[in-house]
Parts: structure tokens; sequence; C-alpha cells
């Protein structure tokens, strides 16, 4: 049988837990089925239903009357409950108070709630839900960029980097060029739906358990519907079945709304949202179209850019600030620009409002820069990687658009001439142009796409992190901190970093589930940051601990400090030698303090946004794809036949853990970019909300080569923990690779002609570009 | 380019409507259970809240996700699509029955060294799944995995692994 792809990864580095390819924290319960979700946890007795209703035919309109009287009559119903059942402010949203729980005068999306129903059993709720006697005076709904465009609707201002003199530039360079890109946004279809169960306590007291990847958050929220005080409300999260950035504020809505039904009922209240539901009510990424227009010189070396970001943001702000600002921040790709305007427009539709999801807009901005490299490779007829490579960060030409020095560029030219030759670009290239040659139907594409992602939230606050951390005197280790584990195998990088620093196994560490009682204010898990900041935290916090445990042992046995070590589960004092659990108990009983909480923030960031200037991001991580698809000019099908990946993830905490984030996040990027095609009416109505019409890639999708490789690195130049690099979003983006290279095959019918192709690269699109193409020869 | 591959049929039994009464006998896991679930509750629904056996996911409730996947008289099928009254006197094997006597069953060992999973929610179905598929003979190259697995998403794209360790209990086999 032959291999199915490769993947490799550096010998591990000289320490017992950290760089160690471990299993992740939870998979023997996974594959047991032992694991807990929240809808797994045994329901308290008494427990009632929550299902949001809301008026299946309206998309935007004025709430003429609202009838609840047959939901309430309906078997079952315990309460029905509307934006005055609210005891605090009707606003579920992270920041800007634009998203109510309940839409009260005016409704904005289609698949907006209006109230929800309690019952004995979620059947009946659902049935109930649908009861409502809803009267709606339609107003016409902005749909698309271009409705949004011409009112001249936003849901925050306009916002604008600007390098040099873009005028100039455009004035004085020899070549212009210009082009536009539509980008389809995506469902996070996370396996696991939104699912909260709030449980009513003494006091006013709510303990909500949900799948958020922003527990503090969600807490705050509830406390404000329920106006409590935050410290009313405990939120606990032990695991997520996948975020991807759709639980980061999408999570709190559902929580807030089982929390109001348990405290309106006194009874424990779960509500777990149909998948229909759920794809119709949350956020999705942003859809945009892009603008650009470039100036370069007779070798293809850019002069200048001028790029519009158009943003499609749904009803309401959610995190469209930041997630477009990535758009801006990435805008560049791995590329010079001299000089440069990104401009950006957050456009307000009447559709769902989108939010987070894995890059948080940095996809979108590096795929425009990406299309400018093939179109401009195109228009020159020269190999897009030449164009690219002529136009990479070096020494000398390494200001980014935002004004942030690129200082690592020479990793950046590393990993591509690396891969370049590993994947045997050239050959395949020439190979690749001799199929086309003779193969009049199905035609080939070859590309190799760079990717420097910016790590740090470039809203500086979120960059600080929180952990605790509990020796006992059996030697047992309690960690927690405040980051949630979504499948990223977070939890069991930060239990290697604090088995390291006590020198034990895994066992010895029990892992434990986040808790805003524990570890409050934290920032979302988000941004690929949860590693670097909450395994410096409980670092931070393991070594609090054991720094008390040397100075103690130092003085109690008279050995000097530097000769106790922790490592094979035993603590070396000198000559002697004893468990960790030994020495705390005798640490207890000298009344030395065995717990500690950690605290990190992040160094060397000092973002302005107002003013566009000083450094949003600690580091950058690398990578780079090439791959290699087969298009069917019959009938738009595609096969990506091989890839092959090299990505830098510093020093890696876990091997393992990392090639599976790399080629998790290839592949769902590979969806975003291929099959999965979000579709909306012409009266707003999400027409793809159910896996039956929404296609998200399968095992058959995956390329049957899929070469995956770690960069073999000397370590994040960065004083990161343990000097590794963050990995959750970068590889999302090694996916424009096969978008490229669908470009590529496209370009080959018609050498010279720039093909007309959208993302996602579906068949119709596809199809739709070659037929073009195909005129463009006739014509 | 993708086809679905077939699931397994009902028993021959429950296409008999006469065997249909209000008592339903399974065995699920090798446990014998007499139960009278109401008529239109899925097979998922009667596993996981009647039976308290939450291994068994609930992901799209529609048939299309796979995380649902069991074997019924040892053919996988979605246990959403289908209703448990349908199934009287069926043997049920959840994921939960698939280790004897405190060892994994081979795939379940498979899975953790290929790390064929991430946030785990898809896990129980694939193993399922996987189970069938090698018992199906479907199991012969990494190819033919790709294609008769292609029935169970994972959102978070652990495919390589998941391919990595059937393949690798198939041989095992």
């Amino acid at each position: 049988m032959q291999p199915d792809g490769t993947r490799e990864a550096p010998a591990a580095a000289a320490l017992a837990s950290v760089g160690q390819s471990l299993p992740h924290d939870s998979a023997i319960r996974h594959v047991s089925g032992s694991a807990v979700y929240v809808d797994d946890i045994r329901e308290p007795a008494g427990t009632l239903h929550v299902v949001p209703g809301w008026a299946r035919d309206a998309t935007r309109g004025r709430i003429v009357s609202l009838d609840l009287d047959p939901v309430r009559a309906h078997p079952g119903v315990v309460a029905v409950i509307g934006p005055a059942d609210i005891p605090g402010k009707n606003d579920v949203s992270p920041a800007l108070g634009d998203e109510p729980m309940f839409a009260e005068e005016e409704i904005l999306f289609w698949g907006q709630p209006l109230f929800a129903v309690v019952a004995t059993t979620r059947e009946a709720a659902r049935h109930a839900a649908r009861k409502a006697r809803i009267e709606v005076e339609d107003l016409p709904p902005l749909l698309t960029v271009e409705d949004a465009l011409a009112a001249d609707e936003t849901v925050l201002p306009d916002y604008q980097f600007r390098k040099g003199s873009p005028e100039t530039g455009l004035a004085t360079a020899s070549h212009l060029m210009e082009g536009s890109l539509r980008i389809g946004g995506q469902e996070h279809f996370y396996l696991e739906g939104q699912v909260s169960l709030a449980v009513p306590g003494e006091d006013g007291d709510m303990f909500v358990h949900t799948s958020s990847q922003h527990p503090s958050e969600t807490q705050h929220i509830i406390a404000r519907v329920l106006a409590v005080p935050d410290a009313a409300v405990t939120v606990e999260v032990r695991r997520m079945g996948g975020g991807f950035g759709g639980k980061e504020s999408q999570a709190n809505h559902w929580a807030a709304i089982a929390a109001i039904a348990a405290r309106a009922t006194g009874r424990p209240c779960k509500l777990r949202l149909d998948r229909d539901d759920d794809m119709i009510m949350t956020g999705k990424r942003h859809d945009f179209r892009v603008d650009w227009k470039l100036g370069h010189d007779a070798e293809g070396l850019l002069r200048v850019v001028d790029m519009r970001l158009f943003a499609r943001c749904g009803y309401s702000a959610d995190l469209s600030l930041g997630v477009v600002d990535r758009s801006m921040f990435h805008a560049d790709s791995s590329y010079y620009y001299p000089d440069a305007m990104i401009h950006s427009r957050r456009l307000k539709t009447h559709t769902c409002s989108n939010t987070a999801f894995r890059g948080f807009g940095g996809p979108q901005g590096m795929l425009a820069a990406e299309r400018m490299m093939d179109a401009l490779a195109i228009r020159l007829g020269v190999d897009p990687l030449d164009l690219r490579k002529r136009n990479f960060y070096r020494e000398g030409r390494d200001v980014t658009p935002y004004g942030m020095k690129v200082e690592e560029h020479a990793t950046l030219h590393a990993i591509v001439d690396q891969l370049e030759e590993s994947s045997d670009y050239r050959r395949r290239r020439q190979e690749i142009a001799s199929f086309n040659a003779s193969s009049p139907i199905l035609k080939k594409g070859l590309a190799l796409t760079p990717v420097k992602f910016g790590i740090s939230f470039t809203l500086k606050h979120l960059n600080q992190a929180g952990a605790l951390v509990h020796l006992y005197t059996d030697g047992s280790i309690h960690l927690n901190h405040g980051g949630t584990e979504m499948g990223q195998g977070l939890f069991q990088k930060v239990a290697q970093i604090v088995a390291e620093e006590f020198g034990v196994t895994l066992d010895k560490v029990k892992i434990t589930a986040t808790h805003t009682g524990k570890v409050p204010n934290t920032g979302p898990t988000a941004a690929s940051s949860g590693t670097d900041l909450n395994g410096m935290a409980a670092k931070i916090a393991a070594e609090t601990i054991r720094n008390r445990l040397v100075a103690f042992a130092a003085e109690r046995y008279q050995v000097p400090p530097d000769a106790i070590s922790f490592a094979d589960n035993s603590v070396q004092l000198g000559e002697r030698s004893m468990t960790l659990g030994e020495l705390a108990r005798e640490a207890h009983l000298a009344r030395i303090q065995l717990s500690a909480a950690g605290f990190y923030a992040t160094p060397n960031i000092t973002w302005d946004r107002p003013s566009a200037s000083g450094r949003p991001f600690f580091y950058f991580a690398y990578g780079a794809a090439c791959s290699e698809v087969t298009v069917d000019t019959m009938t738009g099908e595609m096969r990506v036949d091989r890839v092959d990946i090299l990505h830098d993830v510093g020093r890696s905490l876990n091997p393992a853990i990392d090639i599976g984030q790399i080629e998790g996040g290839f592949v769902q990027g590979m969806g975003w970019l291929t099959t999965e095609e979000l579709v909306w009416d012409d009266r707003g109505r999400l027409r793809t909300h159910a896996p039956s019409t929404y296609k998200i890639p399968t095992a058959s999708d995956v390329p049957e080569d899929f070469r995956v490789t770690l960069y073999a690195s000397a370590g994040n130049p960065s004083p990161t923990v343990y000097r590794s690099k963050a990995v959750g979003e970068p590889p999302v983006m090694l996916a424009i690779s096969v978008f490229s290279a669908i470009y590529d095959a496209l370009a080959s019918l018609n050498p010279g002609t720039i093909p007309d192709l959208d993302a996602p690269a579906t068949p119709e699109a596809i199809l739709h570009a070659v037929l073009s193409m195909k005129r463009s020869r006739a014509g | 380019m993708a086809v679905t591959p077939a699931v397994g049929t009902i028993s021959a039994a429950a296409q008999d409507s006469s065997t249909m009464t209000d008592t339903l006998r399974i065995s699920v896991n090798g446990t014998p259970h007499e139960l009278t679930p109401d008529p239109r509750q899925s097979l998922l629904d009667v596993l996981r809240e009647t039976l308290d056996l939450t291994g068994t996911k609930k992901g799209c409730n529609q048939g299309a996700c796979g995380a649902c996947t069991v074997l019924v008289d040892g053919k996988r099928v979605v246990s959403c699509l289908t209703l448990a009254a349908m199934h009287d006197g069926a043997e049920i094997t959840t994921i939960e029955g698939l280790a004897k006597g405190g060892e994994l069953h081979p795939l379940q060992t498979a899975f953790i060294e290929h790390d064929g999973l991430q946030c785990g929610f898809c896990t129980p179905g694939q193993i399922m799944s996987g189970v069938a598929c090698i018992a199906e003979g479907h199991a012969g190259s990494p190819e033919e995995i790709r294609f008769w697995m292609s029935g169970n998403i994972c959102r978070c794209g652990a495919y390589p692994g998941i391919v990595a360790a059937i393949t690798d209990a198939a041989e095992r086999a």
C-alpha cells in the first residue's frame, strides 16, 4: 500500500515534555466516546429546553404585531420570553450595543430572534416557536456590497493606511494595471453547534456551561442582560466541538438567552440550536469585493498599490473592526509596496452579522495580493513564482504599508527556496506545460504561494493571559488558564509546558476546564495566540511555585539552589532525591504556599489605531505551499493532485499537534476557496443552511499526495514560550496556492489573457471562467 | 467527483410493519433493553436521551455529517435519520461498546497513534464508520478509504490522520 502523503518534523528538542509529539489531551476520551461536551452533561432534574423564535417571512421590516398567545398555549410550554422579560439591557453585542437579544421594533435580517420558548422538551419548544403570529411591514433590505455602497451604509467608519505618496506613485509608474475580485464568505460548521446549559443558583447567581471561545465575554454579557454583577455569573467551558472563530462572539447570544430563561423559570435551561437555525442566525466569514490598482516597472517590480476593501459586515458591527483591519494588515501578503493606499469600508447589509473566522480577515487581504501577483505574471508572461520572489520583503525593502518593519524576511526566503527545491517546482512547471500542450480538455495548473501572518491581537489589550496552578501534597498538579480547548491542542501544549517546569510526566498534571471564577477577565482564545499567551502565563505560575520550593529546600537541606533540579518525576537535591509529592508535603508543613497565579502580557507591541502607527505584531509566522491541480474544462470540475507544504512553527511545542493544525487549516482554507459557497436569494434568505447544500471538504477532497513538513527553525527570534510560533490560523492561507493553481490552469487556455475567476472556485465558477477564456480567444 | 457511500439498510424485520409494537426490544452494546419510545423518536435520541449513551453525537440531525454513525446489525447507519421503532430485535453497537474488557478496539488505538482527531466531536462517528468500512472490505487503499469515508465530515480537517488510522487498522485486521 502506498503511503498516504508524508508528515515530517525535525527531531525533538532535548526536553522531556516540551517538543514531544504527545497525543491530544482528550484523545483516549474522544475515541471512547467519554469526552463530555455541553449537550452530554447529564441534565439536572427539571431541566427545560429553549428554542428561539423568529419571523420566517421577514428579512428587514418593522414589527407591527407579535402575538405569542398561541405559543404559550402549546402543550409543554412553561414560559415565553421576549424583550420585556429581560431584567437588564436587551443587548448581546460584544461592545457597541447594536445587537439586541430579541428584536424589538425592527427586524434586521432573516433569522433574527424575536422571542424564545421554554418548554419541557426540545420538540415541544420547537413546535411552539412556529406558532407565533407575526405581522411585519417589509422594508427594502440591503443585501450586497453594491446595495450598501449605493446606500452609503456602514457599520463602522472607513479606515485606511497610507504609505509614501500613492498618488505620485500611480501618476509616475511606467505601467499600470487594475482588477477586481469577489471573495465569498464561509460557514464555520463547527460539528458541535451552539449550545448552553444555564443553572440558576442562590442570591441571583448563574452558572453556565457553554461552548464559547470567550468565556469572560459570555459572562459579562449574561451579567448585562440579567442586571447582576459580573461576579454573580460563572461560565465554564471544558471543550468545544470545534470553534474556528464561530464561538468567539457568536456563542454569547445563546448563553444569554439560556440564562434569561433560567432566571425566569428558576430551573436549569438548555439551549442547543438546531443546525439550520445555527447556520441561519450566526455570523460567518466576511465576504468581500476588492478593487485593486497597481503600478510596476518593466520587470514587474511593484511601484505602488492602491487597494480598496469592501467588506460585507451584515446588520451589526460585531468584530468587523478588527477583522477588516486584519485584512488590511495582510493586503501586502509577503510583498513590498513602496507606496500604498490600503482603504477599507465596513458595509452594512441586512444579513447575519459576519464575524471571526480562522484568519480573521487576513485570508481575504492576502488572497487579493496573490491575485495581483497572478494577474501581473500573466500580463508579463513570467512565472508567477519569479514575480513573487522579485517583490518579496528583503533588506532595505522591508517596511509594510502600516509602517512596521519586517525583520525576519530571511525565513520567508529560506522557506520558499527550500519548498521550490523539495516540491520540484521547476521540473513540474515544464511537465505541466507539456501536458497542457497535448491535453485539450484536462488542464493542469501549479502555484507556489507564501504565507506571512502577523501574530498578536491588533486590539492591544487582548494580548494578556492568566493561569492558576496548584501543587497538592501528593505531588499532583491542578492546571487552569484562560484559554479554551476547541481541538487545537492548547490544553495539551500548556500541560506539557507545566510538566516540563516540574520535571514530571503528563499524568501528574490535571487539565481543568476554563472557568471565569478561576482566571478572570481573559481575552478570547483567538488570533492563534492561545499557546503564546496562556502557555507563558502557566509557565510563570509554575516557575513561581518551583522557585518557592527551591528556596525552601535549599535552606532545609543546605544545598545550593543550583544543585536542585526537577526531572524524571523526582526532585534532586544535591545527593539526595525525593518525589515532588514528598517535597510538597514538607513545604506544606513549613507553611510554603503551593498555589500561584501567573500573568503574561505580550511585550513589544505598540500599535496605535487612530494614528495608524506603531508595531501591531510581536512577530510573523511564515509558510509556503505548492499545489498542483487538474481542471476539467468541459465540466468545470477540479481535482487537487498534489500539495507540498513547508511551514514555520518556530521550535515546535508538539510536532504532531502542529502538523495536524497545518493539515486541517489547509483543508479548511481549501474548502473556503473551492467548494464552500454561501448563497442568499434576492429576498436575503440564506439558501445554504444545511450540510446538504453547503459543501464542506470530506476525506475524498483531500489531496491524494499531501506532504507536510515543519520548517527546521532555530527558534522564534522573538522571546515566545520555548521559542515556538503560533500555528492556529496561518495554515488556512496555504490554501491560496490551490486557488492560484486553478488560475494558472485557466491561464493556459489563452496565454496573456487574465482569467475571470472569483472565490470560491466552484465548478460553476471555473466553467464560467473557461468559457470566457475561450470566448476571448475566439474574439 | 465525490459519491456518498451507501449506508446500511434497515433490517428485514423492521420493514415488516406487523412486527412494530409499542415495545421495542433492542440490544445495545450487548445489553438487552425493552423500551417504549415515542414512535417519532430517532435512534440517536433514544441512545442519547433514554439510554444516556452520549458518545454518539448529534452534528446536523439530518443525515449529512456522519457524527451519529452507529452499527445496526453490523452495518453503519446514521442514527439521526432512522426511527428507533424500526429496529425491533436489532443489535446496535455504539462507540461505548467498541472496547472489549478494557482494551481499546484496534481502530480506536490507531486513531490515537495517527492523530486522527482534533476537537473530537466527529470522532465516534468516524470510528464507527471506519469499523464498518474495514468490515465491508472498503479499506484496501487510502484512495478507497477516502471514498468510502466521505460521508463523515471532520471540520477540523484531520483527514490525513483518519485515513492513516483506518489504513493501519485494516492492515492489522
